[in-house]
């Protein structure tokens, strides 16, 4: 409870500290980048679809469908500088959540890294 | 009139027929390509046989894989989170002494699935005990009917997770046979690491793999046998 | 001049019972901020570990959903049986029973490693859980003590308020056996895993439940300037004794059985006698604080009036916290036997016995939920009718 109403004034700061910084859209660090599930605007809009669903049939069923899979979405759409899609205002999750005042809830167990960068660093 | 429409619906026909012609393979092998798109079955029920004879005193290879592999500080205080354990044994009347690894059993019939009051401790069709820590609240009722204290609880935040290992504060964890690796075709960890081979996995539905051949002409025990679990890892020489 | 004299006790009670409201909110906002603490640091905060899975905020939340039943005994002797000088205090009790059941569970809830989920308890349900059958009992229980309580209080419903407190007394008895099945459906734990722990639970319940009762309703009462019927306050005290003999009688066959098997000895000599604080919290806390005193407080003749009743409440109620500390932290500290037969040790606590402290957060956390019933119970009683009123005496 505590959480949650810690959570929403949280919110409205960001929202009220974005909305007089820029009245844009904001500018996001998409990584490599690149179309390959969907195009842009429909991904913007459904991306979390695609998660919730892929991640009960990977958990669940062992299907693990590389497109659509967290670890490769972070893969291509990671910062080229940080290897990460959150901690900056134009990380590739976290720009955009910020924007929109949505919390993320992946990253407290998910690896915010790519992966291929963090094989690199491990040996 | 009515010739021009047959023709169009000729040119129809064929071009549709041709895309899908030169499309088709190239969906199949886009699939393929792409990692495991079909589910785990029952035909499958991954186990472990440990032969503790050959598991060295003091030797600890398959815990440090066991991390490494999974992200586990390594630490050993009551609130950190040990997916895989050496058990030092002594029996009491003999007074014979050995080791063994102990993890989660991969029970048939887990009580940690059955007290799991939202269904996040489940067992998947292969016999892979999971919890989806999207569903987990944090209860601790699976530690406690666990007969086997094999699980462990998040106690703090986490940071730098492995990608192939999501693992978060609040929740509850145990071994996954490195199902990420599995699903790759991979071995577990620990197996792989054993240096005196003492982890033999495989497929236990299939009569005819390593796993089978063994238990069939080697004396082996579940732990707790007596609970009736019927545990995907057996014990040879306990 | 006279005017203040005849006012100014009246103030002052008044403010006295804004400063109790006040010190109750004051508690209940420390163990919502020890549950906040907890959230953002983590369960490491708490004594509780890997062995110790279910600490000091189990111990509270479990005394006071036991209580929240037990309580409704009175309610239950008065509607279904008839009696008139309980049914006069059904009302009060029922208004015990919803306090405490939301400070019990709100405690529970507060305890979860992932509070803010607790919707998906309800979303995704698992029907061999017998912690989700609890979600339903303990919700269920809220509803039928409301409707029940309706019942009582509306003069158009009174005809309804006799299968109303049927229905609350069946309910009552599933929702402590609910409760005692969570440890008993522990196969491999020596302390749990036993059939008698949901009876033992119900007959507990109505001693906790009763000294819960009579620590309010003398409040009240002394609160009021009231002196209770002599003849009420004798049949009630000896109630609540034997319901104290009763649940002594329980707790005494579950050890004497286990004492009686070989593979249960050990245990019983950690409880009982070798484990440190659980035997002294056993048999100085439940045993000499929890049954002799106050059986000796109610039954002997040179005792027995109000003062003593309220003693003897309070002991039976530390007697309780005392029984419930021994059964759910000592029966997790007694090492799981994974290896019958054989010794065994690692670095995970096999095969010895587990480190427990409460800690500062998670004492607050248990204390704020007896807060909770406090706040509601008092608001409750100063807002809608709830103190027993006598009807004239009973045959």
């Amino acid at each position: 409870m505590t959480r949650l109403i810690a959570l929403l004034l949280a919110l409205c700061c960001c929202a009220s500290a974005g909305a007089t910084e820029s009245y844009g859209l904001p500018k996001i660090d998409i990584g490599k980048g690149g179309e390959c599930v969907k195009d842009p605007k429909w991904m913007r809009k459904n991306h979390m679809h695609l998660l919730f669903e892929q991640r009960d049939k990977t958990v669940h069923k062992g299907i693990r469908d590389e497109k659509l899979s967290l670890k490769n979405c972070i893969e291509c759409h990671a910062s080229t500088k940080d290897n990460s899609v959150l901690g900056r205002a134009d990380s590739f999750c976290e720009g955009c959540h910020r924007y929109e005042a949505v919390k993320i809830d992946c990253f407290e167990c998910h690896s915010s890294k790519r992966s291929s960068a963090m094989v690199q660093r491990d040996h | 009139m009515s010739d021009i429409n047959v023709q169009r619906r000729q040119f129809l026909k064929t071009s549709v027929g041709a895309a899908a012609v030169a499309i088709a393979p190239g969906m199949l092998l886009f699939d393929m390509a792409h990692g495991k798109t079909e589910a785990v079955t029952g035909k499958v029920r991954w186990g472990m046989l440990i032969d503790t004879a050959n598991c060295a005193d003091g030797c600890n290879e398959c815990v440090t894989a066991c991390n490494k592999e999974n992200g586990l500080s390594g630490g050993l205080s009551p609130t950190d989170s040990q997916w895989i354990r050496k058990v030092d044994l002594r029996d009491k009347r003999s007074g014979r002494e050995f080791s063994l690894p102990m993890m989660c059993q991969h029970c048939e019939n887990p009580p940690c699935v059955d007290v799991c009051p939202t269904g996040s401790s489940f067992k998947r069709a292969d016999g892979i005990v999971l919890v989806d820590k999207h569903l987990c609240i944090g209860c601790r009722y699976c530690m406690m009917a666990c007969p086997y204290k094999a699980r462990s609880f998040v106690h703090e935040p986490l940071h730098d997770q492995k990608p192939d290992v999501p693992r978060g504060k609040g929740t509850v964890e145990s071994c996954t046979m490195c199902v990420h690796r599995v699903d790759k075709g991979q071995q577990p960890a620990c197996a792989e690491a054993c240096p005196n081979k003492s982890i033999l996995f495989g497929n236990l539905n299939d009569p005819e793999s390593d796993i089978s051949k063994k238990i069939r002409s080697v004396a082996s025990i579940q732990i707790r046998a007596d609970l009736g679990l019927n545990t995907g890892l057996r014990y040879q020489g306990l | 001049m006279n005017q203040m004299a005849s006012h100014s006790p009246l103030r002052f009670k008044n403010r006295l019972y804004y400063a109790l409201l006040a010190a109750g909110g004051l508690i209940v906002l420390l163990g919502l901020y020890a549950a906040h603490m907890m959230e953002t640091h983590g369960h490491i905060i708490t004594g509780m570990n890997n062995q110790i899975v279910w600490g000091a905020p189990h111990v509270f939340a479990i005394f006071l959903i036991i209580s929240a039943s037990g309580v409704l005994n009175v309610s239950s002797i008065g509607s279904v049986f008839n009696k008139p000088a309980y049914k006069a205090r059904a009302p009060l009790a029922g208004l015990l029973s919803i306090a405490m059941l939301a400070g019990g569970l709100t405690v529970l809830m507060l305890d979860l490693g992932r509070p803010e989920r607790i919707i998906v308890a309800a979303t995704h349900y698992n029907i061999t859980s017998v912690f989700a059958w609890n979600i339903l009992l303990y919700s269920g229980m809220f509803a039928a003590v409301v409707v029940y309580l309706w019942t009582m209080m509306e003069q158009r419903m009174k005809a309804w308020s006799k299968p109303a407190g049927f229905l609350v007394l069946v309910w009552r008895f599933i929702l402590t056996t609910g409760t005692g099945v969570i440890f008993s459906f522990l196969v491999a734990r020596q302390a749990f895993g036993t059939a008698i722990l949901p009876p033992m639970f119900i007959v507990i319940s109505f001693a906790w439940g009763m000294a819960v009762f009579h620590i309010v309703q003398s409040s009240i009462y002394a609160w009021n300037a009231k002196s209770l019927d002599e003849y009420v306050q004798k049949r009630m005290r000896n109630l609540m004794g034997l319901f104290v003999i009763a649940a002594l009688y329980f707790v005494a066959t579950y050890h004497l059985t286990n004492l009686y098997f070989a593979k249960q000895t050990e245990f019983e000599r950690f409880i009982l006698i070798g484990g440190g604080v659980y035997p002294l919290l056993f048999w100085a806390g439940y045993i000499l604080v929890g049954n002799i005193l106050p059986l000796l407080l109610i039954y002997h003749p040179s005792f027995g009036k109000t003062g003593s009743v309220i003693v003897a409440s309070i002991l039976i109620i530390f007697g309780g916290f005392s029984l419930l500390y021994v059964l759910i932290i000592g029966g997790q500290a007694f090492p799981l036997s994974i290896f019958p037969g054989f010794e065994a040790s690692s670095s995970f606590g096999d095969g010895a016995i587990g480190l427990y402290q409460p800690s500062i957060p998670e004492i607050m956390l248990g204390v704020g939920g007896v807060g909770i019933s406090f706040l509601i119970t008092a608001i409750g009683i100063r807002v809608l009718d709830f103190v027993p009123r006598e009807i004239p005496k009973s045959p």
